[in-house]
């Protein structure tokens, strides 16, 4: 039930992106969603991909520092209170979110939202308790 | 009118000085074989008894001693002396993280006070002067050589240590101290401070200027000069042998003289050890023959320089060494603190089971000296996670503090970033240009 994400350490540096996403032009890998940290030196690229064990290897080969991270993906209704409320039981359940990123689907009316959370199991269980429909990787990549 | 604080030691004819050292250098190593293992062990290894060292033309007979010596027998074991005697210890960072230390007896402390009251009444310091002593008081020598030294003339001195520059410059003001004594970096921070605060060289009195503990050039000499309105000198010195003062420049400012009563110079060839004579650039190497705690024999300061006989202008008979070429090793001097790339390396260990490639870049930015480590991130140490990449560069951050005693400011940096060099690798990148 959880998602590949992939984490790639990115120096803030002219071009590091670009190079990034020419990568997996190159080897066909479709960006499903993606998020940047970043700090005053560097940043940390998040992306969702359809093929993140390909995506992996060649930026691997390409030098970049990467990790493959198993994290949640939530469908929520697109509309105010709708995130909100699958937060509040992660909230009640104790459980504290590392970080987050949304993006809306080809889906009519629903947003996808991917947590990053310590314990991803105890989190399901939450979720799915409380009728917060989670979102199997696979669904993802051929989104 | 030249000012000595010891005329007869300073100004000894070269024989009288030579038959002293003799004298002193034969007591020493009868002392230290009867009661320093160490060197017993090291004499009889080098198949020398202390009868076979005569006068100092025997010195080429006795082994070497290294930094690396005093770690293997720290803390103790290089101590000539029993505990009682040892009234003070102090201590100066070794290859592995792990410190030295030196030991000194009473005596000890007085031959120091004399060296620095010699330097700094040498250049016209006398008891009516005022000395601001910015070195660090502590393990470092600075502070506490300074103002034992300057005490010893009759100054009053004033302990400001390290730190708290507007303080600094408001006791500097209002005190009026005619001597600054610190690290030449220091002094030209603080010059950039009186400047931001509006204060120039005229609020101040400084007249002399008392700058070591780390190498710096003629251009700052010129550029400290001109910004505190002071004549700037060079003071030298290492923990292992004393502190501070075991050489310093007279008012005439031509090489920095050793005090030849307690300290034999010696010049060897840096890679067959073999003595050089007088003018030749070589490595520095002392043999300490009044001290009781820990006698130094021959030890190698791994600084490059040369050594001048001839009699100063000054009057003073002591050999003179020039500043500090170069270094043999990968020792550097920031913001006075002995720092070896290994005690950083050894840190970065700590923290990633996979080694990381790293540079060490040294840089003077503003007057201050600014130490960096970059750190490739690697699949060991890499985290999806802004929080944990940021904690591991700011642990490693404070664990160098811890060991060195400066900061450093650590960036984590994308794998293949570094130059890699062939051969040797290349560590550490020194922009400073401090040495000539």
């Amino acid at each position: 039930m959880t998602t590949k994400q992939l984490s790639v350490f990115v120096e803030n540096k002219p071009g590091r992106l670009a190079e990034i996403t020419k990568i997996l032009e190159e080897i066909n890998v479709d960006i499903r969603a993606l998020s940047i940290a970043d700090t005053t030196h560097f940043g940390i690229l998040r992306l969702i991909v359809n093929n993140p064990e390909a995506a992996e290897s060649a930026l691997k080969d390409a030098g970049f520092t990467v990790s493959l991270t198993r994290v949640i993906a939530i469908e929520v209704q697109d509309e105010p209170g709708g995130l909100a409320r699958a937060l509040k039981h992660l909230t009640v359940a104790g459980i504290t979110v590392e970080y987050m990123y949304a993006f809306i689907t080809k889906k009519e009316n629903s947003a996808y939202v991917i947590m990053r959370v310590e314990d991803n199991q105890k989190a399901i269980d939450v979720l799915e308790a409380n009728h917060i429909s989670v979102i199997c990787g696979k669904d993802i990549y051929d989104m | 009118m030249p000012n000595y604080w010891n005329e007869a030691m300073e100004c000894m004819e070269p024989e009288k000085l030579k038959e002293l050292q003799n004298q002193r250098l034969v007591d020493t190593v009868k002392r230290v074989y009867e009661h320093v293992p160490f060197y017993r062990k090291r004499m009889e290894e080098a198949g020398v008894k202390p009868e076979d060292i005569r006068g100092v033309e025997d010195l080429p007979k006795l082994p070497f001693t290294t930094k690396a010596d005093l770690r293997d027998y720290y803390p103790f074991d290089t101590f000539a002396v029993p505990m009682d005697e040892i009234v003070r210890i102090q201590a100066s960072s070794g290859t592995t993280g792990k410190q030295i230390i030196a030991g000194y007896t009473q005596n000890d402390l007085d031959s120091w006070d004399e060296c620095v009251a010699r330097g700094l009444t040498s250049i016209g310091v006398s008891r009516k002067d005022k000395v601001h002593v910015s070195y660090g008081y502590g393990l470092f020598t600075g502070g506490l050589g300074a103002h034992g030294g300057a005490s010893r003339v009759g100054a009053a001195v004033v302990p400001a240590s390290v730190g708290n520059t507007k303080r600094q410059m408001t006791l500097l003001r209002d005190l009026q101290a005619t001597t600054l004594c610190c690290t030449p970096s220091y002094a030209l921070h603080l010059a950039d401070a009186l400047q931001e605060v509006g204060l120039t060289k005229d609020d101040l009195n400084l007249k002399y200027g008392v700058f070591g503990a780390e190498p710096w050039t003629e251009a700052m000499r010129a550029e400290i000069e001109n910004k505190l309105g002071l004549k700037a000198y060079d003071i030298y010195g290492l923990t292992e042998v004393l502190g501070p003062g075991v050489s310093m420049e007279c008012a005439e400012r031509n090489g920095m003289h050793i005090q030849a009563d307690f300290f034999i110079a010696e010049i060897v060839d840096p890679d067959t050890f073999e003595p050089l004579p007088a003018g030749e650039e070589g490595e520095l190497v002392f043999t300490t023959i009044t001290k009781e705690g820990m006698p130094m024999i021959r030890y190698r300061t791994k600084d490059l320089t040369v050594l001048h006989t001839e009699r100063c202008a000054c009057g003073r008979t002591s050999p003179r060494m020039e500043k500090i070429r170069a270094r043999t090793d990968d020792m550097l001097i920031i913001r006075g603190v002995n720092v070896f790339p290994s005690q950083i390396e050894s840190v970065i260990l700590r923290h990633a089971e996979v080694e990381p490639h790293y540079m060490i870049y040294v840089d003077r930015v503003d007057n201050s000296d600014t130490l960096e480590v970059h750190i490739e991130v690697n699949e060991d140490t890499f985290s999806d996670q802004v929080k944990k990449l940021e904690d591991l560069a700011k642990e490693i951050s404070a664990d160098i503090q811890s060991v060195l005693g400066i900061k450093a400011a650590v960036r984590l940096v994308e794998p293949r970033s570094i130059q890699r060099s062939e051969g040797k690798a290349v560590r550490v990148i020194d922009k400073r240009k401090l040495y000539k």
